[in-house]
C-alpha cells in the first residue's frame, strides 16, 4: 500500500479520510483532546464573538472606571470604563487572524527555499544556509521592533515581516527532512524516468517532506501568537482601541494592584490559547510519527 | 579535532559577518535614514545637516559600511544619537547588568533541568513524571511577560515580598542589585529550566531504551549506578547542542522581561534605543546580541568535542 502510493500517485484513501483519520489519532490522547478543544473553542469563539458581545468594546464611561466583576460587568470595567468581557471575547481576533496568514507565509517561503536547497545542494545551499544561520542569530524581537518601529503597525507589515522572520527555521527543517528522501530509490527512478525537477519536487519530495514540514508550521504558530502578543505588550503590535490580549495586559498592568481583574481575563485568554495551539501541534506531530522534543525552540 | 574547532570558529566568524551586512543594509534599506528618523518634524536645515554631518550619512553607504567595520572591529561602536555620548558607555553597565541577571538564571536553570529531566525520565509516566511535565508544559509555553506579570500581581503585590519592580540606576554596584533580581530570575530561570528538562528527559529516555542498557540491566548492575555511570554520560552530551540554543534563543525573552520589571539591562535598552529611533544604538545591539549567540554555539560545539571521545576518533579517522 504504502509503495504503491509513491510509484502510482495514487491515494488508496481519499484525503478527508486521511485528515479525520489524523484527527481522531489526535483526539485519543487526552493533552491532544484537551489541545484540540480549546483550540476548536478559541476559533469559534473569535468568528462568533461581534454578534453576542454585550458592549461596544470601544465606548469609553469615565463613570465605570474600574468596577469589579458584577452580574453587569461580568469580568469588571478597565481603567477607561469599558466592559473586560466584551474586550477578553473579541481579543483574540487580530492576533489569530494575523498570525494564521503569518504562518502560511511561513510555511510557503521556508518551505519551497528549504526543499529547494536541500534539492540543488552544493554552493548555493552553503550560502543560504550561512545567510539563514545569520538571521537566526539575530534575536527575533530586535529586528521585528525595527522593522515595526520604521514601517509602522499596520496588519500589511505585521503579517509579511511575521511571516519572513518565523519562516527561517521551516527552510532548516525541510531541507533536512529533503537530504532525507533525496537519496531514495524512488527520486532516482524519477529522474530516470526523465521527470522534470517540478515534478519531482511536486509528485514525489513534497508528499515525502510535507508532514515535517506542517509540524514544523504549527509550532510555528503557537511562537508567532506568543512574538505577535509581545509586540502588542511592548506597544509595537496593534493600535488602541483595538481589543488584543497583550495591549490589554500591558494597559492593565500598571492598575493591578487594585484592579487584578482587568489583566486576569485577558491573561487567561492568550494563555489558554498557546496551550491549546502548542498541544495541539504536539499532537498532530506525535499522529504523524514525528518527533519534535530533543528539538531547540529556534 | 583542532581542525574541527577552527573551521567552526572560522563559520561563527562569517555569521558575524554576514550578521552585521543584514543590520547595515536592514537599516539602510527601511525608509527612513538615522537622522530623518530620529529628528522627525524638526529633520530640516541646520539640525538635519549638522546630524548628518556626526554620523556621516553623507558619504556613501559601502564606505560607511567600512569604516563602521572597522571601528567596531576595534571595539568602538560610535556615538548614540539621543543621549550624545559614546555607545560603548551606554552599553557597559547594561551588558554588566544584564550579564548578572542572565548567570544567576543559568546557575540555577541548569542543575534544576538536569534533576527535574531525569526525575521525570526515570519515572516515566508515573505521578512525578505528570506532575513536573504539567507545570513545564504550562511555564514553556506561556509568553514571558504573561508569567512576569503574574509573578508580580502574586510575589509583589498579593503577598508583599519582594519589590516587584526594579527601580534602580544603570550604573547600580552588584551588591544594590542582588535584592532586585530575585523575581526576573525566577521568571527567566521558569522557562528555561522547562525547556531544558524537556530536553534531558527525552535525551534520558532515549539512552534507557539502548541496547547497552538493556545489557546493563541483564548483567545486574544495580540500579543507580547503572544510572549514573551509563545512562547519564551518554545522554547529556547531546544535550549540551540544545542547551545553548535554549539560552540564546531566550535572549529574545529576555528582552520582554527586562521590560516587564523595568531592569536596566540590555533587553530595555533594546526597546529604548527602538522607541527613540536611535539607529547606530540598535545597530550595536544586533553586532553585540548575535556575536553572544555565535559565542554560546561555539562553547557548546567545544564542549561537545571535548567531553566526547568518540568525535575525537572520528575526526582522525577521516
Amino acid at each position: 500500500m504504502e509503495n504503491s502510493k509513491n510509484i502510482f500517485n495514487e491515494n488508496p484513501k481519499s484525503s478527508l479520510a486521511k485528515v479525520l483519520d489524523i484527527i481522531s489519532t489526535m483526539a485519543s490522547k487526552p493533552s491532544g483532546f484537551i489541545g484540540l478543544a480549546i483550540l476548536i473553542f478559541h476559533v469559534t469563539l473569535a468568528i462568533t464573538s461581534p454578534w453576542f458581545a454585550p458592549y461596544d468594546y470601544k465606548a469609553i464611561n469615565p463613570t465605570l472606571m474600574l468596577n469589579a466583576p458584577s452580574s453587569e460587568f461580568w469580568f469588571g470595567t478597565d481603567s477607561l470604563g469599558r466592559d473586560v468581557f466584551t474586550r477578553t471575547i473579541l481579543g483574540g481576533r487580530t492576533a489569530l487572524t494575523i498570525t494564521f496568514f503569518g504562518s502560511i507565509i511561513a510555511l510557503l517561503w521556508g518551505g519551497l527555499l528549504g526543499i529547494f536547497c536541500g534539492l540543488v545542494g552544493g554552493r548555493i545551499d552553503d550560502i543560504v544556509m550561512r545567510i539563514v544561520d545569520a538571521f537566526l542569530s539575530i534575536p527575533w524581537i530586535l529586528a521585528m521592533l525595527l522593522i515595526v518601529s520604521l514601517l509602522g503597525t499596520t496588519t500589511e507589515v505585521l503579517i509579511p515581516a511575521l511571516g519572513f522572520f518565523y519562516g527561517k527555521g521551516i527552510v532548516r527543517v525541510a531541507r533536512a527532512a529533503t537530504h532525507d528522501v533525496i537519496a531514495k530509490d524512488f527520486i532516482v527512478s524519477a529522474k530516470a524516468r526523465g521527470h522534470s525537477n517540478l515534478s519531482i519536487i511536486w509528485n514525489e519530495i513534497l508528499p515525502n517532506v510535507r508532514d515535517a514540514i506542517l509540524v514544523e508550521g504549527a509550532m510555528r504558530w503557537s511562537w508567532m501568537l506568543l512574538g505577535f502578543s509581545s509586540l502588542s505588550f511592548l506597544g509595537f503590535g496593534v493600535s488602541p482601541p483595538t481589543p488584543d490580549w497583550g495591549l490589554m495586559i500591558s494597559n492593565a498592568r500598571g492598575l493591578m494592584s487594585f484592579a487584578w481583574w482587568a489583566v486576569i481575563a485577558p491573561i487567561v485568554g492568550l494563555s489558554s490559547l498557546i496551550i491549546g495551539i502548542n498541544l495541539t501541534a504536539d499532537a498532530f506531530a506525535k499522529a504523524l510519527g514525528i518527533d519534535r522534543s530533543t528539538k531547540a525552540p529556534v | 579535532m583542532f581542525f574541527l574547532i577552527f573551521k567552526r570558529f572560522v563559520l561563527g566568524l562569517i555569521t558575524l559577518f554576514i550578521v552585521s551586512l543584514i543590520t547595515f543594509i536592514g537599516v539602510e534599506i527601511l525608509p527612513g535614514d538615522a537622522c530623518t528618523s530620529y529628528l522627525e518634524r524638526e529633520a530640516f536645515g541646520e539640525a538635519l545637516a549638522a546630524c548628518i554631518k556626526r554620523l556621516g550619512l553623507d558619504i556613501p553607504a559601502h564606505e560607511r559600511y567600512l569604516t563602521w567595520a572597522y571601528n567596531v572591529i576595534q571595539g568602538d561602536f560610535g556615538y548614540s544619537l539621543s543621549g550624545q555620548m559614546q555607545i560603548n558607555e551606554v552599553l557597559g553597565p547594561r551588558i554588566k547588568n544584564s550579564l548578572v541577571l542572565a548567570s544567576a538564571a543559568i546557575i540555577i536553570g541548569i542543575p534544576l533541568a538536569l534533576i527535574l529531566g531525569i526525575i521525570t525520565a526515570l519515572w516515566r509516566d508515573k505521578m512525578p513524571d505528570i506532575i513536573i511535565s504539567t507545570v513545564a508544559i504550562f511555564s514553556m509555553t506561556i509568553p514571558e511577560f504573561i508569567s512576569a506579570t503574574l509573578l508580580i500581581l502574586i510575589v509583589a503585590i498579593w503577598l508583599e515580598w519582594l519589590p516587584g519592580i526594579v527601580i534602580v540606576p544603570t550604573d547600580v554596584t552588584f551588591f544594590e542589585l542582588l535584592p532586585n533580581i530575585i523575581l526576573p530570575v525566577i521568571a527567566i530561570a521558569m522557562i528555561m529550566t522547562a525547556h531544558m528538562a524537556r530536553m534531558v528527559r527525552s535525551s534520558v529516555i532515549q539512552v534507557m531504551a539502548s541496547d547497552y542498557i538493556q545489557m546493563a540491566i541483564l548483567k545486574g548492575v544495580p540500579y543507580w549506578k547503572m544510572v549514573f555511570k551509563h545512562v547519564l554520560p551518554n545522554a547529556l552530551l547531546p544535550a549540551i547542542n540544545v542547551v545553548a540554543l535554549t539560552i540564546a534563543w531566550l535572549l529574545g525573552g529576555v528582552v520582554v522581561t527586562e521590560v516587564v520589571f523595568n531592569y536596566p539591562g540590555l533587553g530595555r535598552l533594546v526597546i529604548e534605543s527602538i522607541s527613540n529611533r536611535d539607529l547606530p544604538v540598535v545597530q550595536a545591539l544586533g553586532i553585540i546580541l548575535a556575536s553572544i549567540y555565535v559565542s554560546i554555539n561555539f562553547i557548546a560545539d567545544l564542549l561537545t568535542l571535548m567531553l566526547n571521545p568518540r568525535l575525537k576518533t572520528l575526526q582522525t579517522r577521516k
